[in-house]
């Protein structure tokens, strides 16, 4: 059986996937329980790994991922200010299946169909399971900013909000940028993938301007009234560290971009000109859940059940990560998704196994930002699940920030990115 | 408490419901120390796995009284109770160095 699964695990997703289907007893027919995950990143790699660790490989896990090898968003501003290459960020999936026994399918899913509990993929296949796992990160919403899907299509105007090429071409537009120009990120309105990331971009273009560009300018265009994640350490950084370079604007909601000129407008505020443009639009769950009708929350955001990550408006589809209405105080981050893959991937193995899920649930967040290329700073929090109130709470006294910006914290943030792709992933 | 009583009545069902909430547990330090605490080689996050467990409990203690320095153990580890630091423990005294 072991040497089975292992096979499958190293075939090819295609051909993995027919000779799944080939096998699989149709329905609940099948004695092994079988899970499927969409999403192979924090949340969906790390419940896929998870689920076979602590059912003891009693659970057969499918993988569907169409990107051929993981690249991290935690630490990709790196790359985007040349302090690291992209290989440095970039995992495989090959552990999953030979350690692991977990047949990753490289493919995109393109439907659910929860009565019938059976996940649809682009190749045409679908594939039935008894418990699925939607990790589908987060949808950039391109119609809220006029022109912005033009300029991401043209390559003129760049998000790089999902680490991989698009992240290098942004290190590219930096590199091309003549010394004295400015680099302009706007901020959508929270809750967005990962808080402290714009402004630790920022930091991080501006550490590179002040080694190779030291007339140029950064410029944060910020849609809420003031940072969202960790302000006084960030504010503290870009006055010490970059004196006049970083320059912020609360209250800057972008609506229309012009890749031609380099301009964004915002809906108060007056236009602002650029030369190398960072526009991030709002942000809701990723496409497949949007589509499936899973975004229940304001048609953003999929509510779930805490206890074990059901949706609630989806029996047997479990969603993680950054898709979801999350708990008070609770990040969308990269831990905080790996957090939630563990905390539903136990709820999933006690259900499949007629026991009833911990009722007093951890989850773990650390979010490491660098301030420039040698110090970072972290923000940490503890979360326990309150069965009285049916959501996790912080818990009172725990969690907080950095004393001070430090390199030691940068070299346990590097410690943590490669324990944490570890964790999920080997 | 419920702990003893598990492992005294030698239920196959109770035992399983305890392990995994155990092993889920020890998974919430998996992220920064590696799974089953063990955390890679050379990283700055000290491996947990095959720790005595009295050393353990000290450690979190004093992390949680600020007695040791931290840059961020001082504040995760005010979200576990005695009885949690007491189980994660003997879980990673269990999973040997």
């Amino acid at each position: 059986m072991i040497r089975r699964r292992r096979l499958l695990g190293g075939l090819a997703g295609a051909s993995a996937l027919a000779a799944l289907s080939g096998c699989a007893a149709p329905g609940t027919g099948s004695a092994r329980p079988r899970v499927a995950v969409v999403g192979g990143g924090y949340g969906g790699a790390t419940a896929a790994k998870y689920l076979r660790l602590l059912s003891n490989g009693s659970i057969d896990v499918i993988l569907i991922e169409p990107e051929p090898a993981f690249v991290s968003c935690p630490m990709s501003n790196l790359v985007v200010a040349g302090v690291l290459e992209l290989p440095a960020i970039t995992s495989s999936y090959r552990r999953l299946s030979e350690e692991h026994g977990i047949t990753v399918v490289r493919d995109h899913a393109t439907d659910i169909d929860v009565p019938g509990r059976s996940v649809t993929l682009a190749a045409g296949a679908s594939l039935r399971y008894d418990k699925l796992v939607l990790s589908p990160g987060v949808d950039l919403m391109f119609d809220a900013v006029t022109g912005s899907r033009v300029a991401q299509a043209s390559g003129r105007v760049l998000q790089a909000w999902k680490a991989g090429p698009e992240t290098v071409a942004l290190r590219r537009q930096l590199q091309a940028m003549a010394d004295g120009g400015t680099f302009a990120i706007t901020i959508p309105e929270a809750p967005f993938r990962c808080p402290a990331a714009p402004y630790e971009r920022a930091c991080l273009v501006a550490d590179y301007f002040r080694r190779s560009k030291p007339r140029s300018k950064v410029l944060v265009l910020d849609a809420n009234e003031d940072l969202v994640a960790t302000g006084p350490l960030f504010r503290k950084a870009w006055t010490e560290l970059y004196g006049s370079m970083i320059e912020y604007r609360n209250l800057h909601s972008a609506v229309a971009v012009d890749a031609a000129s380099g301009t964004i407008s915002f809906e108060l505020q007056d236009d602002v000109r650029a030369d190398v443009l960072n526009v991030l639009p709002p942000m809701r769950a990723g496409a497949l859940a949007v589509r499936a009708g899973l975004a229940n929350s304001n048609g953003r955001w999929c509510q779930v059940d805490f206890r074990s990550f059901e949706s609630i408006v989806a029996k047997n589809v479990h969603i993680l990560g950054d898709s979801i209405q999350t708990a008070s105080l609770m990040p969308k981050s990269g831990h905080m998704a790996n957090s939630h893959g563990k905390a539903a991937a136990a709820a999933i193995v006690a259900e499949l196994k007629g026991m009833e899920p911990d009722p007093r649930q951890m989850l773990i967040n650390t979010c490491y930002s660098f301030v420039s290329s040698d110090e970072a700073i972290h923000a940490t929090s503890v979360h326990r699940y309150s069965a009285a109130e049916k959501t996790f709470v912080a818990v009172p006294g725990s969690g907080g920030w950095s004393a001070a910006r430090s390199p030691a914290e940068a070299a346990i943030g590097m410690a943590w990115a490669r324990n944490i792709w570890a964790d999920m992933l080997d | 408490m419920t702990y003893a009583w598990l492992a005294l009545a030698g239920d196959a069902y109770a035992q399983s419901a305890a392990t995994l909430r155990i092993e889920s547990l020890a998974a919430s330090c998996a992220g920064c120390h590696g799974t089953n605490g063990r955390a890679a080689a050379g990283s700055a996050m000290p491996r947990l796995a095959g720790m005595p467990r009295d050393r353990f409990v000290a450690q979190m203690r004093a992390f949680q009284e600020n007695r040791r320095p931290a840059t961020v153990m001082h504040q995760i580890a005010k979200g576990y109770d005695a009885e949690q630091i007491h189980e994660l423990a003997a879980y990673f005294e269990r999973q040997g160095p």
